[in-house]
């Protein structure tokens, strides 16, 4: 019971002081930035104390930028992939599966299944009346990447031959689509960028057959431009799954307001034991452990980065103060109150912080549309996707610098409104 | 008229029984026991003393920059000793003019703006408040040199600032800490003429601190302070000098 009563206890101070230091930095950052109107010490002051101390200066503004550098870049890393994957479905497709399926690696559903699906409500046709869904197989192969010859998997998606019809996003580069039953592939544009062997006209070896590639596709920065496509059948064929069975069907609804409509008539037919999603919240939800796990990552580096930033700021400041306590003493003896110094202080220090964060976003932004890869803990295979800095994310890295700016300017700020006069201007 | 004995009633600034001690361990020390004080305004005094008698401590008690232990300081009819120190800041900022012997100008700050410095404090608009600084730069005879930093100035010229600084406001008094004892003879005498006009033709009150008798002689009376009381008064010879008790 006292245990707990501790507990509590530790907790609610916790939040309190966590809510006390988001005040503090809040506050400091307001007042700070408001300095100019609510100050009586001239910004100039400021501006050519900067410029004097230059060096010290410098060594802040390149801590607080690296630090700010190494924070976007990896939140552009996370934002990249979780747009990769989420470009990946479209509103207006629905993700037929196995229910309790968590992914189409482990679906699993049945021609009959399928059939059934077709005639659904919701479900649209083409102008000749074939409704539009692809049952598809997924499975990976290893092929060796361009960059180091290592072998890395690659996902490769059997899909039925309206899947352009049902994909729209999905276009071809160059070549032609695969002949159905044939063995033909298509590469996506980014498969064809990161692993050897599959240009136009190369034939690609798995399965124990000799796939030639006929085509290249364009979908749009999406996950699948990291995939092969090719004939369902076949490759369930080569995989040796059971002739029947696809891991998943993608239906195109008539429109994404469809979709409900579709979903309760698949749930409440008893002879379906299938779960429906809507494509582009399946694949947000495949982003959601490599997002968590790069931004978790990256926010660690961020933070330890952070730690030393903030302590380099906070010395630069100390040092400013320590050089100018003189001056300071005299504005206090002319009259200006701690209230100034404190908000020329600390406007100085964020100063420095909003030029650090602009030089931080100005150096991490050649990373932006720079394609990497990585492996997708759902599928298991290979994803390449692109860094993705956006105006967002930018902001975000100018405001992690102006709270390094705060942190490290609020304490030598107050530090030096606090000092008393008659004995600042005595040990000058 | 300037009195040590603590019996003036209508001064301009009033010191009674002012004491400072400051604690070193577990030694006391007192800087100033006792102190009585009356100035009247057009006032020049100048406190002379050895290292430690207590003359920079008198001069920050009077200016508000520190507090006494006991005692009080009343200047024009305001009790400072009991004033909050968001008040006191107000005060300073009102009523003194401070002039320091490394003349404690701002080294980023042009001599214009830092003329300006106690003028950002009012409600004064930009205009006005140029309007201040010329007047104050001129009176030091520095107007041809508004735009020029402190390393551009020599250290009369640096000190003239200070003293334009002081003024420009127009306090109730000036404090000077040594205002010549980083200078040559050559500027030392012209800072001394300026602060003397200042009295003779602008009636401002000047309390002093100096090592320098050549210095002390200027100012109607020097008080010495030795362990903390005003054990001396001399009157000037000058027949400018107010009466003395």
């Amino acid at each position: 019971m006292l245990l707990k009563l501790l507990f509590g206890l530790g907790l609610a101070l916790a939040a309190a002081a966590a809510l006390l230091l988001l005040l503090l930095i809040v506050g400091g950052i307001l007042a700070g930035l408001l300095a100019p109107f609510l100050g009586a010490v001239p910004v100039s002051y400021n501006f050519r104390s900067l410029r004097v101390r230059w060096a010290s200066t410098l060594v802040a503004i390149l801590g607080i930028a690296g630090t700010v550098g190494v924070f976007v870049a990896m939140l552009s890393l996370a934002h990249g992939f979780h747009a990769t994957l989420v470009a990946s479905g479209s509103p207006g497709n629905a993700l037929v599966m196995r229910a309790g399926s968590t992914s189409e690696m482990m679906g699993g559903i049945t021609l009959d299944s399928i059939r059934i699906v077709q005639d659904k409500p919701g479900v649209a046709h083409t102008p000749a009346g074939a409704p539009l869904v692809t049952q598809e197989v997924v499975g990976v192969i290893p092929i060796p990447l361009i960059r180091t010859g290592t072998d890395t998997n690659v996902q490769v998606r059997g899909v039925s031959a309206n899947v352009l019809q049902i994909r729209k996003f999905v276009q071809l580069a160059q070549g032609r689509m695969f002949t159905p039953g044939l063995d033909e592939v298509v590469v996506g544009k980014n498969a064809l960028q990161t692993y050897r062997g599959l240009a136009l006209g190369d034939t690609l070896h798995f399965g124990g057959v000799r796939w030639k590639v006929v085509g290249i596709f364009n979908a749009g920065g999406s996950a699948f431009d990291s995939e092969i496509w090719c004939d369902a059948r076949i490759l369930s064929q080569v995989l040796q799954r059971p002739p029947d069975i696809f891991q998943s069907a993608t239906v195109h609804l008539t429109s994404p307001a469809a979709f409900q409509r579709f979903k309760d008539a698949i749930t409440s037919d008893p002879r379906l034991n299938l779960e429906v999603e809507r494509e582009v919240d399946y694949y947000a939800n495949q982003s959601s452990t490599m997002t968590r796990l790069i931004t978790v990552l990256g926010g660690l580096v961020a933070l330890i980065m952070a730690v030393g930033a903030v302590f380099g700021a906070l010395n630069t400041m100390m040092a400013a103060i320590s050089e100018r306590g003189r001056e300071i003493a005299t504005l206090r003896a002319l009259g200006f109150s701690s209230w100034n110094v404190v908000l020329s202080f600390l406007f100085e220090s964020l100063l420095i912080a909003f030029i650090a964060g602009l030089l931080g976003c100005l150096a991490v932004l050649p990373l932006n549309g720079w394609t990497t890869s990585t492996m997708n803990m759902q599928s298991f295979s290979n994803v390449a996707f692109a860094f993705q800095i956006t105006f967002g994310l930018l902001s975000l890295g100018v405001a992690f610098a102006l709270v390094m700016g705060v942190l490290g300017g609020l304490l030598p700020a107050v530090r030096a409104a606090r000092r008393p006069v008659a004995l600042a201007l005595r040990e000058l | 008229m300037i009195s040590v004995n603590g019996n003036q009633a209508n001064s301009l600034i009033q010191v009674r029984g002012l004491d400072k001690t400051y604690r070193r361990g577990n030694e006391d020390i007192h800087v100033l026991q006792g102190l009585n004080l009356d100035v009247d305004q057009g006032d020049f005094v100048a406190f002379m003393g050895p290292s430690g008698s207590g003359k920079t401590t008198l001069l920050n008690l009077l200016g508000g920059l520190d507090l006494p232990t006991r005692g009080s300081v009343t200047v024009a009819g305001d009790e400072i000793t009991h004033m909050s120190r968001r008040r006191l800041t107000q005060w300073r900022a009102r009523h003194v003019g401070f002039i320091f012997q490394m003349y404690n100008l701002i080294p980023v700050l042009t001599a214009l703006q830092n003329v300006e410095l106690p003028l950002l404090l009012t409600r004064l608009s930009r205009a006005e408040r140029r309007r201040h600084v010329e007047t104050a730069l001129a009176i030091v005879g520095l107007s041809d040199r508004m735009q020029h930093f402190p390393r551009q100035l020599s250290g009369g010229q640096e000190q003239r600032v200070a003293i334009a600084r002081a003024i420009v406001a127009d306090p109730t008094f000036l404090l000077c800490d040594e205002p010549t004892g980083d200078l040559d003879r050559k500027s030392a005498d012209e800072v001394m003429d300026l602060l003397q006009r200042l009295v003779n033709e602008h009636r401002k009150t000047v309390l002093m601190v100096t090592h320098d008798p050549l210095v002390a002689r200027i100012a109607k009376l020097t008080l010495h302070l030795e362990k903390g009381v005003l054990v001396e008064a001399g009157a000037r010879q000058d027949a400018a000098a107010g009466a003395v008790s």
